[in-house]
């Protein structure tokens, strides 16, 4: 199988696979493409054509003019130069370098998509090399959804350019003009006759060519593509099903031993008096080594505390247990989420910063026919991907190599770089299979760890989080308390609409005291939102950090889309009219919408609204179309309801029905989820559906059950049993996905179908019982089953 | 303490602690690591292995409890259940990330091995000891009964 050499696994020889590749292509000048190191003679035999043999071709025997540096280091996107993203080797492997983390979005496979498909490479001879952390590649923080978006352009380019280099090559080796021969499937051929040149025997010669410049690189007719928008199966999952791949926590290094921390239970919390004597005397524990405690801001910095360092990873558990550790509270420890969120709901009941106006709410609101007001509340949550972060770093010297699950490699350099106080240039960091991340993985606190215990060990160091750490000293998704008010007319139309919202901003684990929602924040779900009432203004209220808080799938857009889109209903509600009716009706005209026109300052996740407009007819449709899935309007059982979200985020559009089913004992089902997505050009629709099933029930599961919350500066919850995700059981029963054909700019599928999962599921239940959700989680850890409230119960009955 | 098992129908002699899981032994004695660690606390189903023939939590399993059972991995597993969960996992690209496939493809294979027609209702309890955060839950069930024919 080709996978078998697939490069990233840290294997017993010093020079893994990746590591190899690496110095290939950064021992290369950057002018041309790699050619790898394989030597073996090249001889195809064709199929039905037994006269020909192909030729061997000796490069250095035909004159070439010397070749300038690339022009294509600074197209859209980065670099296309294509030595930097495509090696291809005499045995005819294209080794196709991946610069974003594999953590389940199949990134392998679609990266190799777009380059194999304008390079015309066989996609049987494809196989990836994952990038180490570096510059040279561009942005490579495998977050916010961007990927494709950030790289479908240059990656064209690189792979077309490649494949107008083998094509010269071999019209020169023909002695012909390029435009008299073609490529396709790894060979190119000669149109006056039926010979044909490999690209591995042609790679060689066309490294020595000129890279052209953009203008004179063609690319494909969308409608030639033979791998891009097509269903091409996974790079990856066929290793899976034989327990193959490494992922962080599976990393082993020769003299490799394992390590666990005991950390203070509240950020900031510092280490006091240890005895460690019980703990050395587990078979197996080598040493314990004491952490910094850290000080504000927290960055990526470890938390401190305690590591015990053993023989395998049971043995440090073991130990772990068997510390005694003083820990000193530190300014957090009065921290108490119940308390909290009361102070965040007073402070949204009082007038906020505006972050976006249009009209005059105030008037309109004291002279509406009708007046409504709601106010919600989300709690912390974790993100809790299947794979808890675990790192291995090796000293050699002053030079240090750590390999990872990270979603950036390059920002764990840079981390590593800070606090340890090394040159970037001693540090590598290789980026292993990532199992989930969904934003834990962007922040490489734990690889720290694991360089700061090798240092005071001298031995390879693998550190690996349990599932009670990673519950309990994570970087959380922010609690959040809103307040929304629309005025109606006799009609019922929206003329007013009144967002403020109150969360502890992701900035004030890096800035000391930072206490305001961040533009980015507001800007998803909040600053953005796509309502045509005449009256409109969004406020925010400040809160400060007591825990880390962090990025988790879909981030703010989980509570504004769940505030917004239950609000939207309650509207519906109380004008009497249908709940997909009255949010067409919100939404309004066919028209795009520019949030900074209205006085605010809206970064559309780093697009420009010129390339990704907010066009209110996509919204539109998406909602027409999954009401048509779904049936909208049918006649329901007794104790079935749907309920509708629709939300741009993440520059798509997702519009999602769910379907439960409530008996009247309150034990609630998911019948079925339906789902419209307009994300723009598909590079795999099977990686999409995969996306929308699984971000949707990511939604589920933290609107359903999830909640951190915090005494005395600690996290109460531990593990799968008080942390509660959802199971197979609980799933919907049925689910479809429609995906909207188009031609527009590739969007991103990741992250937003997580918004509107929470809100459609709310407002089903309304439907279903009467009971209005305003208070995430609906049932939490300890309800039995999907058994609801009593007083949603209640209101079942009726 | 040296122990003897029975993994994948060899035998292996580990010298790990009195009392160590096999999960541990399994990942950090003998370097299968497609066994993995999720909760440590049979909550979750990443650790699932066959101890003869049935699923079983190897975070919670003492090793040396097992005496001349046999223990069955995901690089191991073979037979006819095996064969068709494979064949219906990669057809259809059942994983996501597949962090937690290995426990997932140990409890659908020990399923269907007893079960070749397996209902919603038999799928959920087979498989609900299994979290996936990706939730692949949907294309888990649909796999299933396709491989079930």
């Amino acid at each position: 199988m080709f996978l078998h050499n697939i490069g990233i696994i840290p294997g017993s020889t010093k020079s893994s696979s990746s590591i190899s590749d690496e110095r290939v292509i950064t021992n290369l000048s950057r002018r041309g493409f790699v050619v790898g190191s394989s030597l073996f003679v090249v001889g195809v035999a064709l199929a039905g054509c037994s006269s020909y043999e192909e030729p061997k071709i000796d490069p250095n025997a035909i004159e070439l003019p010397e070749a300038g540096p690339s022009p294509l280091t600074e197209v859209k996107g980065g670099d296309a130069t294509p030595a930097l993203w495509i090696a291809i080797e005499e045995s005819g492997t294209v080794k196709i370098t991946c610069h974003r983390s594999e953590m389940g979005q199949q990134v392998w496979t679609s990266m190799a998509q777009i380059v194999a498909d304008e390079l015309e490479a066989a996609w049987d001879k494809v196989e990836i090399v994952q990038a180490e952390g570096h510059e040279r590649y561009g942005d490579q923080n495998t977050d916010g959804s961007r990927s494709v978006r950030y790289n479908f352009h240059r990656l064209r380019v690189a792979g077309a350019a490649m494949k107008q280099m083998l094509v010269e090559a071999a019209a020169v080796y023909w002695k012909m003009k390029p435009s008299e021969c073609s490529a396709s499937q790894g060979l190119v051929s000669n149109n006056q006759n039926s010979d044909t040149l490999s690209y591995g025997n042609l790679a060689k010669l066309a490294a020595r060519l000129q890279v052209p410049e953009e203008a004179d690189v063609t690319l494909k007719d969308p409608k030639d593509w033979r791998y891009i928008n097509k269903e091409i199966p996974s790079l990856t999952i066929p290793r899976i099903t034989r327990g193959e791949g490494t992922f962080g926590i599976d990393v082993d290094r020769p003299g490799m031993v394992h390590a666990v921390v005991a950390r203070p239970p509240q950020l900031f919390g510092k280490t006091g008096a240890v005895r460690d004597a019980d703990a050395l005397a587990i078979p197996g524990v080598l040493q314990t080594v004491k952490l910094p405690d850290p000080s504000a801001p927290a960055l990526f910095q470890p938390l401190g505390g305690v590591a015990v360092v053993a023989t395998d990873t049971w043995a440090a558990i073991q130990g772990r247990s068997a510390l005694e550790i003083n820990w000193i509270d530190g300014p957090n420890a009065s921290y108490d989420s119940e308390t909290f969120a009361e102070q965040m709901k007073q402070t949204a009941r009082r007038s906020g910063t505006v972050r976006r106006k249009r009209g005059n709410v105030a008037s309109d609101l004291a002279s509406a026919a009708q007046k409504i007001e709601a106010e919600y509340y989300a709690p912390h949550l974790s993100q809790s991907p299947m794979e808890p972060p675990a790192a291995t770093a090796e000293w050699d010297g002053d030079k240090l190599e750590c390999w990872a699950c990270v979603q950036d490699p390059q920002a764990t350099r840079q981390t590593l770089s800070d606090l340890l106080k090394i040159d970037k240039e001693n540090i590598t960091v290789h980026a292993t299979w990532l199992g989930g991340a969904f934003g834990r993985k962007s922040k490489p606190d734990f690889v720290v760890e694991a360089a700061l215990i090798a240092k005071e060990v001298g031995k390879p160091v693998k550190v690996t989080w349990t599932r009670e750490d990673e519950v309990r000293h994570g970087f959380y998704h922010s609690v959040s308390a809103q307040r929304l008010e629309a005025g109606l007319d006799a009609d019922g139309k929206c003329t007013s609409y009144l967002h403020r919202t109150v969360f502890p901003p992701i900035a004030s684990t890096f800035v000391p005291g930072m206490d305001v929602p961040t533009d980015g924040e507001m800007g998803l779900g909040a600053t953005d939102v796509p309502f045509a009432m005449p009256n409109l203004q969004v406020e925010s209220g400040n809160a400060k950090g007591h825990v880390r808080i962090g990025w988790l799938r879909s981030v703010s857009n989980i509570y504004h889309a769940f505030a917004v889109q239950s609000f939207a209903a309650e509207m519906a509600h109380a004008a009497g009219k249908d709940q997909k009716d009255y949010l067409l009706e919100l939404i309004g005209d066919a028209r795009t919408i520019d949030p900074n026109a209205e006085g605010a300052t809206y970064p559309n996740y780093d697009a420009s609204l010129e390339e990704y407009p907010i066009e209110t007819a996509r919204l539109t449709n998406v909602v027409n179309k999954v009401s048509d899935m779904a049936k909208w309007g049918r006649k329901m059982p007794a104790g079935h309801g749907l309920g509708i979200a629709v939300h741009r985020s993440f520059l798509s559009y997702i519009a999602t029905i769910v379907e439960v089913a409530v008996t009247p004992e309150g034990a609630l089902t998911i019948p079925g989820v339906w789902l419209a997505v307009d994300s723009g050009t598909v590079i795999n629709p099977r990686h999409t559906r995969a996306q929308m099933e699984g971000g949707t029930i990511y939604g589920l599961s933290n609107a359903l059950f999830g909640e951190i919350t915090a005494k005395n500066g600690a996290i109460v919850q531990e593990n799968f049993p008080s942390w509660r995700v959802l199971r197979m059981e609980e799933a919907p029963r049925a689910f479809e996905v429609e995906i909207v054909k188009s031609n527009s700019a590739p969007a991103g599928v990741g992250e937003p179908a997580t918004p509107p999962a929470a809100p459609a599921l709310a407002n089903a239940i309304f439907n279903a019982t009467g009971h209005r959700i305003r208070t995430l989680p609906i049932i939490g850890a300890n309800g039995s089953r999907l058994t609801l409230p009593t007083k949603a119960t209640a209101q079942a009955e009726e | 303490m040296t122990t003897t098992l029975n993994i994948n129908g060899k035998t292996e002699t580990v010298d790990a602690a009195p009392g160590t899981p096999l999960l541990w032994v399994l990942r950090d004695h003998l370097k299968m690591t497609g066994t993995k660690f999720g909760c440590g606390v049979a909550q979750c189903g990443a650790c699932t292995v066959h101890v003869d023939g049935s699923p079983t939590r190897s975070c919670i399993t003492a090793h040396d409890s097992l005496g001349d059972a046999k223990v069955t991995t995901i690089e191991g597993v073979t037979g006819n259940a095996a064969d068709a969960i494979r064949e219906v996992w990669v057809k259809n690209d059942v994983p996501q990330c597949g962090y937690c496939q290995s426990g997932q493809i140990m409890a659908a294979t020990a399923l269907l091995a007893e079960n070749s027609s397996p209902s919603d209702e038999d799928i959920d309890v087979a498989m609900s000891g299994n979290i996936c955060r990706c939730a692949t839950y949907m294309s888990i069930r649909r796999a299933i009964k396709e491989a079930a024919g």
